[in-house]
């Protein structure tokens, strides 16, 4: 159970951004360890965490950061484990038999979605995944519920010994709002490991007993979000009623004052019952939420008559005026606003000489997700796909296998370092296993950072997330224990685009399984340490 | 319930944008008012135009100031008004660098500001200085805007700051009167 403090330093208040109070709710509860990966808009809670004095790590990728935060809480632990919308699609493996398993300790999974993509290449809604794995989920709708909702997620996490989600969103985890802090205790850790074979072990002699549990778990836990102080009424005089959850819930109460307002704390699962009952009240019912149409559906299967929002505004996340429309049935055209400057590689990134010996050479690029991802802009116009991390490596060797070979030796695959370690690694592998017979060509582009989420660290830069050395991956010594015979390290700088070009034409004639890792610092950090020592800056 | 006052900051990436927003959402705090605040992060340092809502009053429900309904636009980047100048409201305010412009001093643009040296403006705190010439406006006592600056910036940029920041104000009330 979460203990209240009574701590003089109770009431304290703050401003905070959603990602700064789950991390300082976390802290306050003694969360043994946070573990993710960078992802915009989660990646400042392990930072803030760390800031505070927790014990925070980035995993290569999310799928690692999950497993441990499933042994930490097997240990009996309070893990934290943080990461972007579609990082849960890489860690879902773990989070759908974790959730068949007793987790001993408390698992808590921050999923940060991005309606509207902010910063991302798309705008799934993890909601579904709460329903998918059979998980409860809680979605605060400002800073100070992101760090009660911390606490509150603990304390499911630990009384049913199941994984909870915490459901962020780019506004709620971007926007500082005030938090009264300082209002939890730390839990005790573990004093000794607690053996429970059929709890933990998911064969299926075990996992067929521990699937009828969950169902259990979750029925009970769905008879007590019907009642329990997260499933909340605001009165309102007015005759339309609306049920909400999330930051929509604030746009809510700015557009339309005097709607009664059933707002969800959890969005699974859903208090169906005190839904049909708060619907029963009003004249109308409409459910206002962003993304899929998930509460509508779901309350339309219990047989409440909700209405939903327009199609229209499935895409995108929403706002004041956007709920103002959906409870006035608008559906004409939104304004267009007027579009600001796009970003751009700076001035003097060195993944901008890679981009354009790529574009002289009239490669076809397999390209990834990064800062680099930018090369597919004017002038370079060189990356002729991008889905996820990592599948630059595959979807290269994909073409080089369909395409004719005057093509298919054209193909080249970009990555960044820190993809390269997330999800490049099984690429790799398969393009020893499996060459292509034109060969293939794998280009690391090192810039000894993750810079598009904001400079993190990775194992391949061997420090960890609060910048201190560690054990360092070394790519090349790796993508040569996986059998790639040829490998040039080169400083993109030093070499020139013309130098790259001539390279990579060689590489390429050359038929061999290659690999070239362009390796240069990346402008941001050598700009941030040039500030540093000048001095004034007001950034 | 009283008014809430709706200040967007806009620029590019780089010219503190942020920071600026996290000052002024400080000193309303510290005002003891209601305060949120709201930006989207990611890709401002590579250049893109950045800006950042700053919304206080009794209670403010959305971090997000609906289009068309900010009291204050302080644009950093002259270049930025015109994608940013919707949101404003009829009758609100827009601020720009043009405030410390002065024909007979030979200040013309942005350039001639910061390169001028009888002034102590300069790229790196123009952000702290529209801030300065924002406040005359502002139902926000002046010690809890300078609270905001020291809170938010290091030690050693204190004193820059707190010159800048009377700079723009006397500025504004030039302008004003
Ligand atoms: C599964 C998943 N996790 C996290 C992210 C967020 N993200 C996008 S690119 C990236 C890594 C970029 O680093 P790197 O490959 O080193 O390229 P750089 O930006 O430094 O050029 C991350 C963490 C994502 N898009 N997908």
């Amino acid at each position: 159970m979460v203990q209240q403090s009574t701590k003089a330093s109770a009431g304290l208040r703050r401003l905070l951004s959603g990602d700064e109070a789950v991390a300082a709710a976390a802290r306050e509860l003694g969360v043994s360890l946070g573990t993710g990966y960078p992802g915009t808009p989660s990646t400042e809670v392990l930072e803030y965490f760390a800031t505070l004095g927790g014990r925070a790590q980035w995993a290569p990728n999310e799928k690692v950061a999950m497993e441990v935060g499933v042994g930490a809480a097997f240990a009996g632990a309070r893990a934290l484990v943080t990461m972007k919308h579609v990082g849960l699609n890489v860690a879902a493996d773990v989070l759908f038999t974790a959730a068949y398993t007793n987790v001993q300790g408390g698992l808590v999974v921050v999923s940060a979605d991005d309606p509207g993509m902010a910063s991302s290449q798309n705008e799934q809604d993890n909601r579904r995944y709460a329903v998918a794995a059979g998980v409860p989920m809680f979605e605060p709708s400002d800073s100070q519920e992101a760090y009660e909702m911390t606490a509150a997620a603990f304390d499911v996490a630990e009384r049913w010994h199941i994984p909870v989600i915490l459901r962020l969103t780019t506004r709620l985890c971007h926007a500082k709002t005030l938090v009264d802090t300082g209002r939890f205790t730390a839990s005790a850790p573990p004093e000794t490991f607690v053996r429970d074979i059929p709890g933990r072990v998911m064969i299926p002699a075990y996992a067929k007993p521990a699937h009828r549990r969950l169902r259990a778990k979750l029925a009970e836990i769905a008879e007590w979000v019907e009642t329990c102080a997260w499933t909340r009424t605001v009165e309102g005089s007015g005759r339309v009623g609306v049920i909400t959850s999330g930051v929509s819930y604030a746009h809510v109460r700015e557009a339309i004052a005097d709607a009664p307002v059933l707002k969800l704390g959890m969005t699974h699962p859903v208090p169906i019952e005190a839904a049909r009952a708060f619907a029963q009240t009003v004249d109308e019912c409409i459910v206002i939420e962003e993304g899929d149409p998930y509460l509508e559906e779901t309350l339309r299967a219990a047989g409440i008559a909700v209405r939903g929002k327009d199609p229209m505004y499935r895409f995108g996340e929403l706002s004041v005026q956007r709920v103002r429309r959906i409870l006035a049935g608008d559906t004409s055209a939104e304004p267009t606003p007027p579009r600001g400057n796009p970003p751009q590689l700076c001035p003097t990134c060195p993944h901008r000489l890679v981009f354009q010996a790529l574009s002289r050479l009239n490669c076809i690029v397999s390209g990834d997700i990064g800062c680099y991802t930018l090369g597919v802009l004017p002038p370079f116009e060189a990356m002729d796909c991008c889905v996820c991390m990592g599948a630059s490596i595959g979807a290269g060797l994909g073409l080089r296998h369909a395409l004719p070979d005057e093509e298919a030796r054209r193909v080249v695959s970009v990555i960044g370092d820190s993809t390269f370690v997330h999800s490049g690694l099984t690429g790799l592998v398969e393009m020893v296993y499996n060459p292509p017979t034109t060969g293939h060509l794998v280009m690391v582009l090192d810039n000894g950072t993750t810079a598009m989420t904001g400079l993190q660290e990775h194992p391949g830069t061997g420090r960890t997330l609060n910048h201190e050395p560690t054990n360092r991956l070394d790519i090349e010594r790796v993508a040569e224990a996986i059998g790639i015979r040829r490998i040039h390290t080169v400083d993109p700088r030093e070499l020139g685009s013309d130098g790259l070009e001539t390279l990579i034409a060689e590489t390429l004639a050359s038929g061999e399984l290659a690999m070239i890792v362009t390796r240069r610092p990346c402008a941001l950090i050598e700009e941030r340490v040039a500030t540093a020592a000048a001095g004034a800056c007001n950034e | 319930m009283s008014k809430v006052t709706n200040v967007v900051f806009a620029g590019l990436g780089g010219q503190g944008v942020l920071k600026v927003s996290d000052i002024l959402a400080d000193a309303a705090v510290h005002a003891g008012l209601d305060v949120k605040k709201s930006e989207l992060h990611g890709m401002s340092q590579r250049g893109g135009s950045v800006s950042s809502d700053v919304r206080f009053g009794d209670e403010v429900f959305s971090p997000m100031i609906p289009e068309g309904e900010a009291d204050y636009l302080v644009v950093l980047d002259e270049t930025q008004v015109d994608v940013t100048r919707h949101l404003l409201r009829e009758g609100g305010v827009l601020i720009t660098p043009e405030v410390f412009y002065d024909e007979d001093q030979g200040i013309e643009d942005v350039d001639d500001l910061v390169a001028d040296e009888d002034n102590p403006v300069t790229e790196r705190n123009l952000n702290v200085a529209l801030l300065g010439a924002l406040s005359v406006r502002l139902d926000l006592p002046e010690s809890c805007l300078l609270e905001g600056v020291r809170a938010n910036l290091p030690e050693r940029l204190h004193e820059m700051n707190l010159e800048v920041f009377q700079y723009g104000v006397s500025a504004a009330r030039k302008r004003l009167s």
